[in-house]
């Protein structure tokens, strides 16, 4: 790949300089885990050092160690082969170290000028002129083109990254840290980063690219080094990058990552999808032809704040089918489950379950017809941590009979409906009167699900079902969604991973700029129609 | 309606607005970095009574001025510590300073002058040379005093808030404020300790607030009384609320609703007399009440208000 | 990230019973403290203040209790619990929802101007229980509707409820006083006050005491609030809404009708609050200018009590002691009662500070009782949640789970 001829003629391959940044023996512990364990990490001029590894793995730890926000309990940083001690983000930043987070630090109601001059403080009054100038410099010498006086909430995600990146530079850093940048980015903004990493690497300068994504460490690595459950599971250098077979590599990788739970991944190893996709193309062509069990009628509702609403969105969930709606985050997504789930208003158009119409029914009243919506964000809206689990999956019925009764709480029948919902969606909890906030993820996740499809549940809007959960959790889940189109249900599965959407949906909608701009079948070749569609091409729409 | 009634009303406006204003500035830098400060009536009411003080025992409305502001500044300390270094909750710390500074206030105060309650002079009035001609505006009449004959610290107000609008547009502190309002994160992440600007900003808001009260009982009433704030500093909060994050805003915001405050000597001016004392104080809350109305769904308030900041946190 | 294998709903073994029983017992001693420390922190420091201005402080915390204790002067401070005690109730459903209703003066201010306005002539036509009654509801209903504007306000366009009921506060008494001195003045005296009800014509005390039977109707005030607020589906969504208003949305609680109708029943106990100040015994009548500012005083109290209607009685007790013998004590040491006001902010201030190191040692959530989680299992916790959450989810918490083993 075209990285890899970069590297080579760059002349990276630092003799006997030291490296950049050099962390070793980095130790790291919170309550109960260890998210470092004796990490040893480089990064050399003019590389692209990868780091790979599944969520949980003690990547953003070590960023967090790297860029100033977090101290190591143990370990030693070296500069230049300088041991330094970096206690604060402005400490990092003076050493050279720059960071793009994978969530926006870029001030939405400012401009990008006064964003790229904050903290700057050298001087009271700002140096407007001087930070154009500079902002020209960076422009040509990334190859971006930015609006200085752009207001940073109008930009697209990609020139937003564009901007932290240069905002990451502007100090003069030698090292930049991209901790998961492509979450959130078209094929076409993918490519722009690929150039841009190439030229700084040709600047000398050095890459840090944390990223869980195989295909993009080995697309734009020099080095990758694979972390697992806290430490270094191992490292591929540069000469074995180029040699080995592609095939042979995403074995070797895949087996760091995942250890003996190797044969269970399902998305990393693209072999099973090959498998399943032959069986449930029968299953999706009599999907198409079901009846509608949802449908949305040119509808309209209002964003909030910096997030997009949709306008005029149709479209047809049919008995059984599982429908997955693709876009970049960011495009209308929450506006799209909330206003089907009934947490938002719509402003225009018609929404039918069953040919029934409940556009102005409420939350509850949906529910109670069948139509729920687990949420992404499952600390923050989809659970009460201070309850306990019992609580929480009740928490949709507040009121109802026979959990209710006349207003007053039966704590019997609540305890006991939560007992068996907490075994049949093995929810690890040592009661279910433990608080919901001490569980793991995954397991607050199952919660959620075993609140929204028990009951009878007869169309469920996903979104984001398996963000940040493990591998297990995450096939669990899946194979719930599965079950619930089985079991003559529909879902709506709203999610960033493409991937994910690949491997359970039967259809595809995109969702660009709060518009549905095509539905494809899932067949051969629907990833890149999807991603053509994210970017905006002509419609590419295909009836199921 | 008569010359005198016009010259009463700017003039009652600028007496009552003028405390409103300091007040308000002051809690619009507060706002603009992300702190709420509900303690600013106690503030204010230490302020005033630190501002009495000084002007008693110093005998210069200058040392009025500076008690005041030390005065208001040691309960933004509070604040400070209690809510920017550790974190705690703003609305009840904030009630918390409201209703010891009341209490304090009133206890030192009748503890030393409950018998005497001496009143101070009337301050000195520093007429702008020619424009203190002008009728309505300028010219002081049968007691009241418009905009170009006011003690000299209403002009260095005005020139501070124009200052301020400055700072917040064109310079790297004023940056750092908004950053720290909107989000801190970002502003951490750029090296910039979120704590001290944070704290910086709330002391300027308590010396601010000092400055406030110290010019209502040093100026506006000439004495003090325990409570005598009245829900001004609560009044200035929305004042810097409605302001937009605009200084300028805030000088207008307080000058109208000063003039709400001091309604009787313009009802008087204007010939209508008879109206209870009790009506005539509620006014001013009525119209803030009206103002919330009409207006509130345009109030600006940055998104990490109230919020407070800790590292790492999610 | 640790995960139990305990399959869900196993029985407990002997060993983490006992284990849990500890853990529970010192979480309970921990709260306890927690709530007396601040207290004690803020009358020592009182005494200091007390010394600076030349008083002794011994002396004055002696006054205290004999004037608010001794003999038969704790029935003194009894009567002044009740106003005290609804307020602290009204004030604890509200503060549940996470909603700041400051408007309690005036709510106060106008339930006692109509009740002592209309009361005597009530009383006179008509038969005397039944008058009680309907003032009751009176000064209800006018502290509930006196809530109204800044409960609409908040439901319908977000606007912040500290000031429009800190407005609506300063506005209710200034009407309240208006109308004492205006429609409902005593025409024989020169005094601005209402006519005072005949004293055969108050409250009756509970036989063998002299304290009105308002203290009973507190009592079972405070008995259905707290069951209302931890064992029905109303408490829960208030609960809900005041832990997590984003979650209240998504869990389909109507927002608007749950704040509209939090605010009106806490503006009714505090109007209530009025009624039962007024009728008793010791007023009668009520006086412009000098309408008393309870809620100001009862605040700190309410959070102390973690938001618990059960929790917050002997904490009022308390107080009314501490206000009853310490009007007396401060008019004896020449002292404005405005000291009372410094206490009360004291506490406030060290009770914020107290939670904070008490939330330090623990790291996440303080007061809640966790049980087996945190004896079976250790896990990797989100950092500390703002103060806002924690206060109420803490209290519901405490009921929710309790007796849970």
């Amino acid at each position: 790949m075209s990285v890899h001829e970069h590297s080579a003629s760059a002349g990276a391959r630092a003799g006997g300089e030291p490296p950049l940044v050099e962390l070793i023996g980095i130790r790291k512990a919170y309550p109960g885990v260890l998210a470092n364990d004796d990490v040893s990490f480089s990064v050399r001029r003019g590389e692209v050092h990868c780091l790979l590894g599944e969520n949980g793995a003690g990547k953003s730890t070590l960023i967090g160690i790297l860029s100033g926000l977090v101290r190591p309990d143990a370990g030693a940083i070296l500069i230049d082969g300088r041991e330094v001690s970096i206690d604060s983000p402005r400490t990092a930043l003076e050493h050279g170290i720059g960071t793009v987070y994978q969530h926006s630090t870029l001030i939405p109601a400012l401009s990008v000028l006064e964003n790229l001059m904050l903290g700057d403080t050298r001087r009271l009054r700002l140096d407007v002129a001087g930070a154009r100038r500079r902002l020209a410099e960076f422009g040509e010498m990334l190859g971006v083109e930015v609006d200085p006086d752009a207001t940073a909430a109008d930009l697209s995600l990609g020139r937003q990254q564009q901007v932290e990146i240069v905002k990451a530079l502007w100090r003069g850093s030698r090292v930049l840290v991209l901790d998961e940048p492509t979450s959130m980015l078209t094929p076409q903004a993918f490519a722009e980063l690929e150039q841009v990493l190439g030229r700084l690497k040709g600047q000398g300068l050095g890459v840090v690219f944390i990223t869980h994504k195989l295909h993009e460490a080995l697309s734009l690595g020099d080095r990758i080094t694979v972390l697992r459950q806290g430490r270094i599971a191992g490292t591929l250098e540069g000469k074995t990058l180029r040699a080995a077979p592609a095939e042979e590599l995403r074995a070797a990788i895949v087996g760091l990552m995942f250890g003996e739970e190797a044969p269970v991944v399902t998305d990393v190893a693209e072999l099973r999808e090959d498998i399943e996709r032959v069986e449930l193309d029968h299953d999706r062509r009599r999907a198409a032809e079901a009846e509608t069990v949802l449908e949305l009628d040119d509808v309209s509702a209002p964003g909030h704040g910096t997030e997009p609403g949709v306008e005029h969105v149709s479209l047809r969930l049919g008995f059984g089918e599982i429908l997955g709606v693709a876009g970049i985050d960011g495009n209308g997504q929450r506006a799209l489950a909330e206003v089907v789930a009934g947490q938002r208003h719509a402003t225009h158009g018609h929404i039918r379950l069953y040919d029934a119409p409940v556009t102005h029914l409420s939350v509850s009243a949906r529910q109670k017809l069948g139509l729920r919506y687990v949420t992404d964000d499952r600390l923050g809206e989809g659970t009460l941590g201070g309850l306990s689990v019992s609580l929480n999956l009740f928490l949709k019925r507040i009121g109802q009979r026979p959990f209710w009764r006349f207003g007053r709480m039966q704590r019997g029948p609540i305890e006991q409906t939560a007992g068996e919902l907490v075994q049949r969606f093995d929810v690890r909890t040592p009661s279910v009167s433990t608080r919901a906030g001490t569980l793991s993820g995954g397991n607050i996740q199952k919660v959620m699900l075993a609140r929204e499809l028990s009951f009878d549940p007869k169309v469920v809007v996903f979104h984001k079902p398996t963000y940040g959960l493990d591998v297990k959790t995450t096939a669990t889940v899946r194979d719930m969604i599965r079950g619930l189109a089985r079991a003559g249900g529909a879902a709506l599965v709203i999610s960033t991973d493409l991937d994910e959407l690949l491997e359970i949906c039967d259809r595809i909608a995109v969702l660009s700029r709060g518009r549905l701009v095509g539905i494809v079948a899932n067949e051969p070749g629907a990833a890149e129609q999807v991603g053509r569609l994210m970017v905006g091409d002509a419609a590419v729409e295909a009836a199921a | 309606m008569s010359q005198l009634f016009w010259t009463t009303l700017v003039a009652a406006g600028l007496l009552a607005g003028v405390p409103l204003m300091f007040t308000a500035l002051g809690e619009l830098v507060s706002e603009r970095a992300g702190v709420l400060n509900i303690g600013l009536e106690g503030m204010m009411l230490v302020g005033a009574y630190c501002g009495y003080l000084g002007a008693y025992y110093g005998h210069s409305v200058w040392v009025g001025y500076l008690a005041g502001m030390a005065g208001g500044t040691a309960g933004a300390v509070v604040m400070a510590v209690l809510c920017v270094w550790l974190g705690l909750d703003q609305i009840v710390v904030g009630i918390a300073i409201t209703l010891a500074g009341e209490g304090i206030t009133s206890v030192l105060y009748q503890s030393q002058f409950s018998s005497s309650q001496p009143r101070l002079g009337a301050p000195p009035v520093d007429a702008v040379p020619l424009l203190d001609r002008i009728p309505v505006l300028g010219k002081p009449l049968n007691g009241q005093f418009p905009l170009f004959s006011q003690p000299m610290l209403v002009y260095f107000g005005l020139a501070f808030a124009a200052l301020l609008a400055w700072i917040f547009r064109s310079t790297n502190v004023g940056l750092n404020l908004r950053a720290a309002g909107e989000k801190p994160e970002a502003l951490d992440a750029a090296g910039v300790d979120v704590v001290r600007t944070r704290t910086y900003a709330t002391l300027s808001t308590g010396a601010l607030a000092g400055l406030g009260g110290a010019y209502l009982s040093v100026v506006g009433a000439g004495g003090f009384q325990p409570f005598l704030t009245q829900g001004q500093g609560f009044m200035a909060i929305v004042v810097a609320m409605l302001a937009r994050g605009r200084p300028l805003g805030v000088v207008v915001g307080s000058f109208l609703f000063g003039t709400t405050i001091s309604l009787s000597p313009v009802l008087g001016a204007a010939g209508v007399r008879n109206i209870p004392d009790n009506v005539v104080h509620m006014l001013p809350f009525v119209a803030i009440i009206l103002a919330l109305i009409m207006f509130s769904r345009r109030a600006y308030l940055p998104p990490a208000l109230a919020l407070p900041y800790v590292r790492g946190a999610r | 990230m640790a995960e139990t294998t305990l399959p869900a709903g196993a029985p407990l073994e002997p060993a983490a019973l006992a284990l849990l029983r500890a853990r529970v017992a010192t979480r309970l001693l921990d709260v306890g403290i927690r709530s007396l420390v601040p207290v004690v922190l803020a009358l020592v420091a009182g005494g200091l203040l007390l010394a600076a201005l030349g008083r002794n402080p011994f002396t004055f915390y002696g006054h205290v209790w004999d004037y608010g204790v001794a003999q038969d002067n704790w029935q003194q401070s009894a009567v002044s619990m009740v106003p005290l005690l609804l307020i602290a109730v009204g004030l604890t459903v509200i503060f549940r929802a996470n909603i700041w209703n400051l408007g309690y003066n005036g709510q106060f201010a106008l339930g006692a101007a109509l009740v002592a306005g209309y009361g005597p002539t009530l009383v006179d036509r008509l038969p005397l229980w039944f008058a009680f009654v309907l003032l009751a509801l009176l000064a209800a209903a006018v502290g509930a509707a006196w809530t109204l504007v800044p409960a609409l306000l908040k439901a319908w366009y977000g606007t912040n409820e500290i000031i429009t009921t800190l407005m609506m506060s300063f506005v209710g008494v200034d009407l309240a006083d208006y109308l004492i001195k205006g429609p409902f003045q005593d025409p024989s005296i020169r005094t601005p006050q209402t006519r005072a009800i005949a004293f055969d014509k108050l409250l009756p005390p509970i036989p063998g005491t002299s304290i009105d039977v308002s203290l009973l109707v507190a009592f079972a005030a405070v008995l259905v609030v707290h069951y209302v607020l931890t064992r029905t589906a109303f408490g829960l969504r208030l609960h809900v809404l005041g832990a997590n208003p984003r979650a209240a949305r998504h869990m389909g609680i109507d927002l608007p009708r749950l704040t509209v109708s939090s605010f009106l029943i806490s503006g009714a106990l505090i109007g209530g609050a009025a009624a039962a100040y007024v009728l008793s015994p010791f007023w009668g009548y009520v006086r412009a200018d000098q309408i008393p500012t309870y809620g100001d005083s009862i605040i700190p109290f309410v959070f102390l009590a973690r938001l618990n209607a059960l929790a917050v009685v002997p904490f009022v007790a308390f107080y009314a002691i501490l206000s009853t013998g310490g009007d007396f004590a401060a008019s004896q040491e020449n002292l404005p009662t405005d000291f009372l006001l410094v206490l009360v902010g004291l506490i406030l201030l060290f009770m914020t500070v107290i939670e904070y190191l008490g939330r330090r040692r623990e790291l996440g959530s303080s007061y809640l009782p966790a049980g087996l989680v945190q004896a079976l299992r250790a896990t990797r916790r989100p950092a500390p949640k703002p103060a806002l959450d924690e206060r109420a989810v803490a209290a519901s918490g405490v009921d929710a789970d309790e007796g849970r083993a």
